[in-house]
């Protein structure tokens, strides 16, 4: 993917001539998003192709493959891949979960630790860096079959930045530190907050849900949604002690590429480091070390944007790394134009205190995940959204909120930073002509 | 086992079953608060991720693990309408099968269970099923919960979408 080309913003007068799905009006300060990007087949077809075949998507993060041997299997970009540490190089490799031979699967087990990936229907055996090294009965093969072209397929590029792994589908793409742009900037923030090294705490969240992927790129940084639709976890705060007194504020910046964020005080507290009554009295000495010690590693002012500060960030096309009431990872895929799966993680502090981590793990369920006081209420919101957009009738969302000033953290600028990105990628196939 | 500790034991069985039952008709009738009142101050409710589910809240990720204050708030949250996921409520039929009683004491004991629990909301049916662990403490009103761990069988949540709902 090229980078540094500026999206197609679109006058409204040409609007009629191009049928674009995305509008952004500046002399109105209007922008909208027509709802077929959101029910269309077609646009989910080229979607696909155009954003999941040619971006960088989040594979998994390298602690949860510390030792040589270690593997992890899933879905990326909705195909069966895996990653191993390979024996002899120490290196990531990242490979198309199949078997060159016949195609099955050579990589049948969530997670573990291998030297071999054998695939069961022929028992051909590829090692951890991807050679084939056996075939039974190998000398039935006549000359022409080179057994050295047979290894095990990687997947087209595969970098990481700061332990999170990504890989893409697509060859040319930019390096992934030049993809990050912007958005580097904010996973420092959250790896160095996290004493500089961190990991995924055991037990994933693995969810789905019956509306637009989109719509949960803009849900996972939408700050004005949170006051009306998580009005229960708000009066939980409440009636735990914590003090809603200033509320939710900060604002939203564009990192390039279609990566956002926002970053934001709020009224709950921060595992590393804003206490907060439900962290308990006695936490209270231990989270004002922990803020000492990024003060004295990091000065006053990056030590606040550590502690006190909150980032929903968004990677796009489809990873979210929110650094909230905890930390938590989240990509997701979509199977069809109005379903998503979504797999989420908490991100931790290597070797946290158990005390730190327990109570770490108790403010993420708090708010977080599908039995969290606020995302089964999200999910609700989504599909509710996916359900009126087949009631016709409205044409387009509006996604104005904010325009013409700095941006807020409860505007809607960073999801436009998505839009326009999103509409750029998609070109030709993202007017509703093709749409229908 | 003799025949009067299997009689014993039997009865314990059909006593902790009974629990069971009437604890899934409150879940049911979503007489919440009813069934907030079957929970002793210092209990705990779980329920592990489904990659995890020998999972320890201490140390692992969980999709719930309630304290008896979180619980409490979970009662007053599925209590309101502003619980959006879950207003207006699903109907639900906790079914529970396979009822073992293990580890009996004289002030506690220990339960495990087979649980299928349907849920239906808006033409949407889901399915969850798992092994209920429980540890149960006799009191002079009857057996009251200490903990009611809920581990599910499902590799992950893509069929049920959440756990809004209390298994």
């Amino acid at each position: 993917m090229s980078t540094g080309v500026e999206p197609r913003i679109t006058p409204a007068t040409e609007v009629a001539a191009q049928l674009p799905i995305v509008i952004e009006d500046p002399v109105a300060q209007r922008f909208r998003v027509h709802r077929s990007a959101m029910t269309s087949t077609e646009i989910y077809r080229a979607e696909v192709e155009r954003i999941f075949g040619k971006s960088w998507l989040y594979v998994g993060h390298e602690s949860e493959i510390p030792e040589p041997g270690d593997f992890v299997r899933r879905p990326v970009g909705g195909r069966p891949i895996f990653m191993v540490r390979g024996v002899k190089t120490g290196n990531v490799n990242v490979f198309h979960n199949t078997c060159t031979h016949r195609g099955a699967l050579v990589c049948r087990q969530e997670s573990g630790n291998s030297k071999v990936f054998q695939c069961f229907y022929h028992a051909w055996t590829f090692d951890s860096e991807g050679r084939l090294k056996g075939v039974p009965h190998r000398d039935s093969y006549a000359g022409g079959v080179n057994f050295d072209e047979l290894g095990l397929q990687r997947v087209a590029r595969a970098e990481s930045y700061r332990g999170f792994v990504f890989a893409s589908f697509d060859p040319e793409i930019e390096d992934l530190t030049s993809y990050l742009a912007g958005a580097k900037e904010y996973i420092d923030l959250v790896v160095d907050g996290c004493g500089g090294s961190v990991e995924m705490a055991r037990g994933t969240n693995q969810y789905s849900f019956g509306a637009n992927w989109k719509l949960l790129v803009e849900n996972s940084f939408d700050g004005y949604h949170a006051e009306s639709t998580h009005d229960t976890y708000f009066k939980y705060l409440v009636s735990i002690g914590t003090d809603l007194r200033g509320g939710v504020s900060g604002r939203a910046v564009d990192l390039g590429n279609g990566h956002a964020v926002i970053e934001y005080s709020s009224p709950w507290g921060r595992p590393v480091a804003k206490w907060e009554p439900l962290f308990g009295a006695e936490a209270r000495t231990e989270i004002d070390r922990l803020r000492a010690d990024l003060v004295s590693r990091h000065g006053e002012d990056r030590a606040h944007t550590m502690a006190e500060v909150n980032r929903n960030l968004l990677i796009y096309p489809n990873l979210i790394i929110n650094d909230i009431m905890a930390v938590t990872v989240r990509t997701f895929y979509p199977p069809a134009p109005d379903a998503v799966d979504v797999t989420a993680w908490a991100l931790a502090p290597s070797n946290e205190l158990a005390s730190l981590r327990h109570r770490r793990l108790d403010s993420f369920l708090t708010f977080l995940g599908p039995g969290g006081f606020a995302t089964p209420d999200d999910l609700e919101a989504l599909e509710s959204c996916q359900q009126g957009f087949a009631s016709g009738g409205v044409e387009w969302n509006d996604i104005s909120r904010g325009m013409g000033r700095s941006p807020r953290a409860n505007d809607e600028e960073q999801m436009r930073v998505f839009w326009r990105r999103w509409q750029h990628q998609m070109g030709a196939a993202a007017d509703r002509a093709g749409a229908q | 086992m003799t025949a009067v500790a299997a009689q014993q034991q039997a009865l314990l069985r059909q006593q902790v079953e009974e629990f069971l039952y009437a604890e899934a008709a409150l879940l049911d009738a979503w007489a919440l608060d009813d069934w907030l009142l079957l929970f002793d101050e210092d209990a705990k409710y779980e329920v592990p991720c489904n990659d995890a589910p020998d999972g320890d809240p201490a140390r692992d990720l969980m999709l719930i693990d309630d304290n008896y204050v979180r619980l409490a708030a979970r009662v007053t949250r599925l209590n309101s309408r502003r619980a959006h996921r879950e207003y207006p409520h699903s109907r639900t039929n906790h079914q529970v099968f396979n009822v073992r009683v293990r580890d009996a004491s004289a002030e506690e004991l220990s339960a495990t269970a087979s649980f299928t629990v349907w849920r239906f909301r808006a033409g949407r049916t889901s399915c969850y099923v798992g092994q209920y662990r429980y540890r149960l403490r006799r009191s002079d009103a009857g057996l009251r919960i200490a903990a009611k761990r809920a581990e599910l069988d499902m590799t992950d949540l893509r069929s049920v979408a959440d756990v809004a709902i209390i298994l």
